[in-house]
């Protein structure tokens, strides 16, 4: 893998179950739907989110629908896609991207991104294991950074359960990937500065998500604020905040808040301007609370 | 809704070759092979109607046929998608020693596809035990071969992918049979794919929304129908054998009608299938967002459900 990520297991192991392939999205996708479909667990991975649209076609028009179309007969669910994904730090508008919100708006897929090694490993472990086609976006920049103590044995982390990652009364903060680690710094300096305890929710699966969870922690707090990288317009934050508003209406002391990507393209020297940092999200933690 | 006529020797002859242990992923033109392995004319009309009886559930629109008790995979609208997918399907089968290929169907049109360049080129490299059968015939509904490529037709792009391949006349029932038959024997022996080209004529049109009477002259069409149709040639020669008759042939076309039309009787007075089946089967099991929704219009339909055609359909659960 392009980032080391088989290690010499692939050469030690079984060459006919871990192997390279023709460079061709579409056709490593299709093949991964067949060969699941034919019951073999199959692993496909992407070298970079950024190229999975050639492969676009095969997850929304055939995994995502296989069992669907054929009344159960039929499914790919022993599918998974691994890609990495988000912003590295130089990696510009072909090495950054965040596609979740594509694939999200796609009965029959799952999506899930970790933030971290541990939750890498369990989460990963469950989409391997659910019956459904997964795909599994690998924040890359924690490839080199991020170093923890990953439990040896099996484990898995349930999808569709998003995880409160710090307990907090005065705002909601919900985000995934990368971004978690910046609304937990945010949450430190809200509480230090302000006086502001934030609530930090890791979504985890993005679909299907856990609009529970994060529906009683707004009804809780009345404020609620979504992070993501992708651009602000359509991004995934747009439907928790239409979900937030529907649901907990009633509860909120102010306006959902988005703080995302500009829309544009992901740009290169302009990155440190254009990812939702902690100053543009202690920002918005001021104007939740500075609403009423 | 996609017709057959003048295709026939493909399906008869492909589907006659292959084993029932052999996975066949088609197009959409490929009815003949269900046929062939016993989808019943009931579950032919059932989906096309979408009743209740469709074991599809009413998901799809006609000729969307899906036989796993046939070893049929599910017919889809997007061209030359099926294509890699019978390529991982045959990888799966090969490292898990399963004797039988994976066949899978295509025409002429949707060769171009990348899909279809990207499965060949996997097909190759990894040695999947993979059938490639393209129907050249002739058009891609108002699309004629001389827009769609410009070389030899597609047997020949095997060998670019190093790939083995035949051109067969697939209006002759004989020479797909055995044509298939040998190209199957070939990817078993040597765990490999084959490309086979089945030239014929599409007789019909394209499909019920079709009038090729636009882009094509009668003489043309009545040339292939009268003179190198499968079934006329299939018939010359069995009469010349005194093993068929003209009596024959009429009585049995009458026949034949007769079953269609009964089972599409059927089918047509058959209701749709329980509404809020159309919630189930997008995951394995139900999320909570959308046992929600199911609930919301169980809900809508109980306060606005005059509004609509329930009585067509099997009442909600």
């Amino acid at each position: 893998g392009i980032n080391a990520e088989y290690g010499d297991f692939w050469q030690d192991c079984c060459a006919s179950r871990v192997f390279n392939t023709p460079l061709t999205e579409q056709g490593i996708i299709g093949f991964g739907i067949g060969a699941a479909a034919a019951g073999s667990t199959a692993i496909a991975e992407i070298q970079f989110a950024d190229y999975i649209f050639p492969g676009f076609d095969q997850l929304v028009n055939e995994a995502a629908k296989y069992r669907y179309r054929s009344g159960n007969e039929y499914d790919c669910g022993r599918l998974t896609v691994r890609a990495p994904w988000g912003a590295v730090g130089h990696g510009a508008l072909y090495h950054s991207q965040s596609p979740e919100a594509y694939f999200a708006h796609t009965p029959g897929l799952k999506i899930v991104v970790p933030r971290g090694p541990i939750q890498a490993k369990g989460l990963l472990l469950s989409c391997i294991l659910d019956n459904n086609p997964c795909i599994f976006f690998e924040p890359k920049i924690l490839y080199r950074l991020a170093a923890e103590e990953v439990p040896l044995g099996t484990y898995t982390i349930p999808l569709s359960q998003a995880e409160i990652v710090r307990q907090g009364t005065d705002v909601t903060m919900i985000g995934w990937g990368t971004v978690v680690h910046v609304l937990l710094e945010v949450a430190s300096m809200a509480e230090e500065q302000l006086g502001v305890s934030c609530e930090v929710i890791d979504l985890q699966t993005i679909a299907p998500y856990d609009a529970q969870t994060i529906e009683a922690s707004v009804k809780k707090t009345g404020k609620a604020m979504v992070v993501h990288e992708a651009p602000l317009t359509q991004g995934f934050g747009a439907e928790i905040a239409a979900r937030l508003q529907e649901k907990c209406f009633l509860h909120l002391e102010a306006p959902v808040q988005r703080v995302a990507g500009w829309d544009t393209p992901f740009p290169y020297i302009y990155e440190p301007f254009y990812l939702p940092d902690k100053w543009r999200c202690l920002d918005t933690v001021k104007k939740l609370v500075d609403f009423m | 809704d996609v017709i057959s006529s003048g295709i026939n020797a493909e399906y008869g002859g492909s589907a006659a070759a292959l084993e029932t242990s052999d996975t066949v992923f088609t197009q959409y033109r490929e009815v003949g092979v269900y046929l062939w392995r016993g989808f019943t004319l009931d579950s032919v009309m059932n989906q096309c109607f979408a009743t209740h009886k469709d074991n599809t559930k009413g998901r799809q629109m006609p000729i969307h046929y899906s036989a796993k008790a046939l070893n049929i995979q599910t017919v889809s609208s997007t061209l030359a998608t099926q294509v890699p997918n019978a390529v991982g399907y045959a990888y799966s089968n090969k490292i898990n020693n399963k004797n039988a290929v994976t066949a899978t169907f295509f025409g002429e049109g949707a060769a171009s596809e990348g899909d279809v360049h990207a499965a060949m080129n996997m097909a190759s490299t990894l040695s999947c035990p993979t059938l490639f059968i393209c129907r050249n015939n002739g058009y891609a509904i108002s699309t004629s071969t001389s827009d769609q490529y410009y070389g030899d037709g597609i047997a020949v792009r095997a060998i670019g992918y190093g790939m083995r391949c035949v051109r067969i006349d697939g209006n002759d029932v004989f020479a797909v049979y055995n044509g298939v038959r040998a190209a199957r024997a070939l990817a078993l022996e040597h765990s490999c794919p084959v490309l086979v080209e089945l030239m014929t004529y599409r007789v019909g049109h394209h499909s019920t929304s079709d009038d090729s009477t636009a882009y094509r002259s009668i003489d043309e069409v009545n040339y292939w129908d009268r003179e190198d149709s499968p079934v006329g040639r299939l018939a010359k020669h069995l009469i010349a054998r005194d093993l068929w008759s003209t009596d024959l042939e009429d009585a049995y076309a009458k026949e034949c009608r007769k079953e269609i039309m009964t089972a599409f009787g059927r089918a047509e007075s058959e209701r749709g299938p329980n509404p809020l089946w159309m919630f189930d089967d997008v995951y394995d099991s139900p999320s909570p967002h959308i046992t929600e929704q199911r609930e919301q219009l169980r809900e809508h339909l109980e306060r606005y459900g005059d509004n609509y055609p329930l009585d067509k359909y099997m009442p909600l659960d």
